[in-house]
């Protein structure tokens, strides 16, 4: 056996299952969270706003507010699905099965990363309800949007590696990405910041992520293409590399 | 016999700088019911853990029906099943559902009879559907077993199976444990219970702060085993033994006022009537008399001694 296949898959269907039982949890939250994003920023502020490059307020928030819950639904998703038998102490099967480190990976980042694609799709279909949406590039959108899903499903895979307790689970999501999203454009053109804040935004990882994503909706962006889209990728690789290491080390799994 | 586990020097220091094993050689037989016995901290969980790839060794080799556990470590982890100490489980998974996983997990394909099989064996039939928290620690623990046996093993590790169980659920685990022997199941259970050991194991080995002093055939280990005390307590104080007691390997204690005397019950000849009426000759008398079986401490203190004794 070079590939165990029935393992990974019932690694994929317990996550997939934990999250149909906290269905409420996993998706109608973040739906009704972004429904309260469009009528404070789309409706109530967005009607006093002028247009950014040429895109209705409201409108153009949607890309930025949907990275928002790939970033930390991924994140919280991946970290929790691992941390999760490493606490209960379930982790002893996952230990002793047959099962290769890249299989594990496959399987729990995979979870993730499908959970956040779809509740991707699924608050883009509750933001057609508010705002005309328009997509000029579906393929590079859905490309950027399973891209960043895994990324940030191996970053938070990382995370629950690592975390020894609930605070360390939280902490990244809360303190570091939320942040980074909100001043990384998610709800605003970098253009519209004055000098030097402009330059210091461009070494938050996340304007690249959200640029990118973007331009697949309408074609603005705070960067080109090519840069936001080498920057996911690089990310990615970093994310992936860094599971490699744990994985050759048995940094923290195992005693 | 032929070996299904062999493990060669495997020693484990924990990153505490704590030694849990020092070098342990052992071969399990094909087919047998091994009972590794041995006090808390000694290192048995440890022990198991390695070989079932939970904890990595610090040096050393295992070999599981021919595949080294780190360099071919998915067909070696196929063939082994393990039962945790922990009661640790998911809470809301139903038993169906995890004992599938497990399955899958080890690399089987789905098989609903072969589950089913094993959840009537255990007497889980009727709580399939059940979610595990629902139910009581001791199905809890039939669970795991299922879960442990989901991928057909051909070793099954139980750490600790009896630990918390009552004496019913006891007996079932000991029938069920007897019938995969019958079907070729190699067993490696751990125990602080002689008896335990005595009434399951074909051999028995014992570990003692992580070095295993002992591993022999249980019939062997009875006969070592089954030391008895007997504790007279005196009428009147003794000032020293008097030497028509030689014969006897006697103690004094309590100031003069107990005497030990230490049999092996298993013996045809124990001494003890003899060693009466020599007393009531003497006109010792004693207020009370009482046996008690060494416990596993003084055996396993015992068994160190003699190590140190034929090392030296
Ligand atoms: N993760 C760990 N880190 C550090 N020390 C550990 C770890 N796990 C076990 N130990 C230590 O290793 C020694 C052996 O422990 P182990 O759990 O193997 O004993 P055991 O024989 O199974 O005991 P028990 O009968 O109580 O289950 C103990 O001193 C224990 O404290
Ligand atoms: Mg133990």
């Amino acid at each position: 056996m070079s590939f165990n296949g029935y393992g990974v898959w019932a690694i994929y269907r317990f996550e997939m299952a934990r999250a149909l039982r906290t269905l409420w949890q996993s998706v109608v939250t973040p739906v009704i969270t972004t429904a309260l994003y469009f009528v404070v920023f789309g409706s109530a502020i967005g009607s006093r706003m002028t247009e950014i490059d040429g895109v209705a307020y409201g409108a153009f928030i949607v890309p930025g507010l949907i990275m928002l819950s790939l970033f930390t639904q991924s994140i919280f998703n991946a970290s929790f699905g691992i941390y999760f038998p490493k606490f209960t102490g379930t982790i002893y099967e996952l230990l002793s099965a047959p099962v290769s480190p890249l299989e594990i990976v496959i399987a729990y980042v995979g979870a993730a990363a499908t959970k956040s694609a779809v509740l991707g799709l699924i608050i883009l279909a509750t933001a057609s309800f508010f705002v005309p949406l328009q997509i000029l590039h579906p393929v590079w959108m859905l490309g950027f949007l399973i891209l960043i899903s895994t990324t940030f499903s191996l970053f938070g895979f990382i995370i629950g590696i690592w975390a020894q307790n609930f605070e360390q689970l939280q902490f990244m999501p809360m303190l570091v990405v939320t942040p980074l999203t909100f001043l990384g454009g998610a709800f605003y053109s970098i253009d519209m910041l004055p000098e030097p804040w402009r330059t210091v935004t461009l070494f938050n990882p996340v304007v690249y992520l959200i640029s990118g994503f973007r331009w697949a909706f309408y074609e603005s962006s705070d960067v080109s293409l090519a840069v936001s889209a080498s920057a996911t990728l690089g990310f990615f690789l970093l994310c992936l590399a860094v599971v490699g290491w744990i994985f050759r080390t048995g940094y923290r799994l195992k005693n | 016999m032929q070996p299904v586990i062999t493990i060669e020097g495997l020693t484990k220091t924990y990153k505490s700088g704590l030694q849990a094993l020092k070098p342990v050689d052992l071969t399990i037989r094909k087919g047998e019911i091994f009972a590794l016995l041995g006090p808390n901290g000694a290192g048995k969980t440890t022990l198991i853990s390695i070989v079932c790839g939970i904890v990595t060794p610090t040096s050393g080799r295992v070999v599981a029906d021919g595949h080294d556990i780190q360099a071919d470590y998915r067909r070696a982890r196929m063939k082994i099943g393990l039962v945790p100490q922990e009661l640790t489980t998911d809470a809301f998974e139903t038993v169906w559902a995890t004992v599938n996983f497990s399955r899958g997990l080890f690399g089987r394909p789905p098989n609903a009879a072969y589950v089913e099989q094993v959840l009537r064996d255990l007497s889980l039939w009727d709580k399939k559907d059940a979610k595990i928290m629902t139910l009581s620690g001791g199905m809890k623990r039939r669970v795991l077993i299922a879960k442990a046996l989901s991928h057909e093993p051909d070793i099954l590790f139980l750490d600790e199976p009896t630990a918390g169980v009552d004496v019913e659920l006891r007996k079932d685990m000991w029938a069920m444990v007897r019938r995969l022997r019958e079907r070729g199941v190699t067993i490696i259970l751990t125990t602080h219970y002689i008896e335990e050991a005595e009434e399951m194991a074909d051999r028995v080995g014992v570990i003692l702060k992580g070095e295993l002093i002992l591993v022999e055939d249980k019939a062997e280990l009875m006969k070592k085993l089954g030391k008895k005390t007997l504790t007279l307590h005196l009428q009147e104080p003794l000032a020293a033994l008097p030497p028509e007691l030689g014969e006897w390997s006697l103690e004094l204690r309590d100031g003069g006022e107990a005497l030990d005397y230490v049999f092996d019950s298993n013996a045809d000849r124990t001494g003890v009537p003899s060693l009466l009426r020599r007393l009531s000759d003497l006109g010792i008398g004693f207020k009370d008399l009482s046996t008690r079986q060494s416990s596993l401490e003084d055996i396993f203190v015992g068994l160190v001694h003699g190590s140190q004794a034929e090392a030296a």
